[in-house]
């Protein structure tokens, strides 16, 4: 807003007053036009804020052991069904003597992505090996267990938010290798290998996940040999891996045409082969391109996870709604305060890695603009 | 050694060797190729045991069979007595109709959410974007239930409905809507329409050949966009109305008349829209900011008025940033809207691969065909946008 004077500050157009009401007067009131859509505007939000400040603070209740603390006429919010409930909301059925086992796991996870995420953290080479191969099978032994010491725990026992990141974080361990070998296919000279790589993505790309759960358990048994009979937690993971890593497919894609080919070029003009070339030269600069990409698509997965409900797996949205119907706990505003919890759960995910992704972004694109 | 080189390149066939490249690419892709059809012959046997083992008959006979069950919407007739065949369409109608009134309705709101982002308003560009930032975060399947099992299932019977409009009615029997009933003069009306609309194209091209040629320019929107008004109106005031609307009215147990939309669709429509507009308004919103203020300065350096700038130079050059992330959207919507089957809405998901499959059992069968409905509707979207992709792209000279 114009030039700035010796003080550092912008110099205002006179006559304009940097007071609160002048700022309103600019940005709010500026004509009739603006004026209406600041009233609208204000509607809009009179129409919504009070009404979910009041149910989920003001008139919710808080404390309480039982269904009965929530009965009292014009209550809101029910938080002690969520109190009540919150380890089948975070872990299912798993049994409680070995939820330690699923603690220690999400305390690995953390501490695994977490240096991960931040840009200046070391031995990012070690650390993507760790998270993508020793860090699944060490949660596979933990979870599944049936090991010394280990009781085991079936998946049908699994539930809530550990079915949530189980099904996403396999999800995106198992597509982003898979992804870069179909995108490497789709850019293929060989023309078997590419076809089959279009037909592979296009495919996945365009059904429904839902049909491809029902597909994966309902249709997988029949095509296993007799005997090898996959618990329905698997299908679903072979299902949802497959689906993702179609998507991650073409964000890889993405970054690749990004490469000039110049720098295929010149590695296989210094000697290297097609894969010493590609994981040595034109990946690292590819996928570092597309993070914001991939972590989009890791998004759009954690979202996707709910519909494993469809097919009786109970994660954290089927977890709620099951504990919704227990006799114990029916009051009438339990579904919202369920849904809403739920909601805020997945915002608070999903919201941080969409930050993530655009502080990625920027970092990207001043590295390149300089 | 240099010749034999040069042949191997040219890949004559002479000198096989492994460092041959060609030689290389074949046996790499024989092997590959040879690994999918091994594995696909394999799971082909393995169900055709299965499939005997468990007493299957595999096929598309089923499809003629009697449905023996009810479908609580239904465009085309239908009863229990017609075929599952019949029951398929049934269900594929009812997912173009979720599909096709969701595309309308989000576009339209992703639209005006994303031109309300870019907004010179401070409160307005600020409550759009926590539209988008709350919408997009959160699960579709919540957005579903929500609307479905908090909103709408619990609204009281037809006696106590709510009734937001005179003759509109909101109950657990869904949204009820004064129907259309069209009159004597319909056919007039429409013809008098599609006319109108024919002429003005003709006036369009016209005018637009006329001012090739001459430099003239004709006000030919404005003039069709008065045809397209004024001759149906006339034809109206000669013939008088087209239809008019047949109010519901309201029993003890139910509604008699009116045209009435299923709670489950009202759901699943809503959730849809609110949902993917979400991402149409970031399209919308990313795909006006790429233009760069220097096109529009040059416009006005050149003379031209703002609402010329807007139609000549803006939105053309928005569009072509906005439209294929918009059409993978709007396949996104119709693939979403299978949701359906998680609120009872009975779309070919719902339908077909589950009450269909439920009663025969023929799992192969009927999720090859729900896929390949929706890999056609995609392929044919694809194609359509590869169309129009080559029609707007840059021409570059």
């Amino acid at each position: 807003m114009g030039m700035e004077d010796v003080s550092g500050r912008p110099r205002m157009k006179p006559g304009t007053s940097r007071s609160p009401l002048g700022w309103a007067r600019r940005n709010l009131f500026s004509g009739v036009g603006n004026t209406v859509l600041t009233l609208v505007s204000v509607y809009i939000l009179w129409m919504v804020i009070p009404p979910l400040l009041d149910f989920t603070i003001f008139s919710a209740v808080w404390t309480g052991t039982t269904r009965e603390a929530c009965l009292v006429p014009d209550a809101g919010a029910c938080w002690p069904f969520v109190w009540a409930n919150i380890d089948q909301f975070i872990y299912g059925r798993y049994p409680p003597s070995e939820i330690w086992r699923v603690n220690i796991v999400f305390a690995l996870g953390i501490a695994t992505i977490v240096p991960m995420l931040i840009p200046a953290a070391p031995a990012k080479r070690f650390n993507l090996i760790f998270l993508l191969v020793v860090y699944p099978l060490i949660a596979l032994v933990l979870l599944a267990g049936d090991r010394p010491g280990l009781p085991p725990v079936p998946t049908s026992e699994w539930g809530g938010l550990l079915v949530t990141l189980v099904v996403a974080v396999t999800g995106i361990v198992v597509s982003l290798p898979l992804g870069i070998v179909l995108a490497l296919g789709r850019r293929s000279s060989m023309p078997a290998i590419r076809m089959l790589s279009i037909v592979f993505i296009e495919f996945w790309r365009g059904v429904p996940l839902i049909t491809v759960l029902f597909m994966a358990s309902v249709m997988l048994p029949l095509f296993l040999p007799e005997g090898l009979n996959p618990d329905n937690l698997l299908r679903c993971l072979v299902g949802v891996a497959l689906f993702s890593s179609a998507y991650m497919a073409e964000v890889v894609r993405g970054g690749l045409q990004a490469i000039p080919a110049g720098q295929y070029e010149a590695a296989r003009a210094v000697g290297l082969g097609y894969w010493q070339a590609m994981i040595g030269v034109v990946l690292p600069q590819a996928l570092r391109h597309v993070i914001p990409g991939i972590v989009n698509t890791f998004i759009g997965l954690f979202k996707d996870t709910t519909l494993v409900l469809i097919v009786g797996i109970f994660d954290l949205l089927g977890q709620v709604r099951a504990q919704l119907s227990d006799p114990n706990w029916t009051v009438p505003q339990g579904a919202l305060t369920g849904y809403i919890f739920a909601a805020l759960v997945f915002w608070v995910f999903c919201f941080g890695m969409s930050q993530y992704s655009n502080f990625m972004e920027r970092r990207l694109n001043t590295g390149h603009e300089r | 050694m240099a010749k034999a080189g040069q042949g191997a390149r040219r890949g004559n066939g002479l000198g096989f060797s492994w460092y041959n490249p060609r030689v290389r690419s074949v046996i790499y892709q024989a092997a590959v190729l040879g690994i999918v059809i091994g594995l696909v012959w394999f799971f082909v046997a393995t169900a055709q045991q299965n499939l005997e083992r468990l007493n299957i008959s595999s096929g598309f006979g089923f499809l003629d069979t009697t449905a023996g069950f009810g479908i609580i919407q239904t465009l085309i007739p239908y009863t229990e007595q017609s075929s599952y065949g019949r029951a398929f369409l049934v269900g594929l109608l009812n997912t173009l109709v979720v599909a096709v009134i969701g595309i309308a309705l989000s576009t339209l709101l992703g639209f005006v959410v994303g031109v309300a982002r870019l907004s010179r308003n401070w409160l307005l560009a600020n409550l759009a974007a926590a539209y988008v930032e709350i919408m997009r975060n959160i699960p579709l399947l919540l957005h579903l239930f929500f609307w479905y099992f908090v909103v709408l299932r619990p609204l009281p019977g037809p006696m106590q409905s709510l009734e937001p409009v005179p003759g509109v009615f909101l109950s657990n029997r869904g949204l009820i809507l004064p129907e259309p009933v069209f009159d004597a003069s319909a056919l007039a009306f429409l013809s008098a329409l599609i006319l109108a609309i024919i002429g003005s194209v003709f006036l369009v091209r016209w005018s637009r050949k006329r001012q090739l040629a001459t430099g003239q320019l004709f006000p030919a929107w404005r003039v069709s966009a008065a045809l397209i008004v004024f001759l149906p109106a006339l034809v109206w005031a000669i013939g008088g109305a087209p239809f008019h609307l047949e109010f519901a009215t309201r029993g003890s147990f139910d509604y008699a008349g009116g045209m009435r939309l299923l709670p489950e669709f009202v759901a699943l429509t809503l959730g849809l829209t609110l949902y993917t507009a979400a991402f149409i308004a970031e399209i919308v919103r990313a795909g006006i900011q790429s233009v760069s203020r220097g096109q529009t300065e040059a416009a006005a350096a050149l003379g031209l008025k703002e609402s010329t700038t807007l139609r000549l130079v803006v939105i053309p050059q928005a569009l072509r940033l906005i439209v294929p992330p918009l059409t993978s959207q709007i396949l996104n919507l119709t693939k979403n809207s299978s949701l359906a089957v998680a609120i009872a809405y009975p779309d070919l998901v719902a339908v077909f691969a589950g009450t269909v499959l439920n009663q025969t059992g023929q799992a192969i069968e009927v999720i090859s065909i729900t896929m390949a409905v929706y890999l056609t509707l995609s392929l044919l979207t694809s194609l359509a946008m590869n169309w129009y992709n080559a029609r707007i792209a840059l021409r570059e000279r």
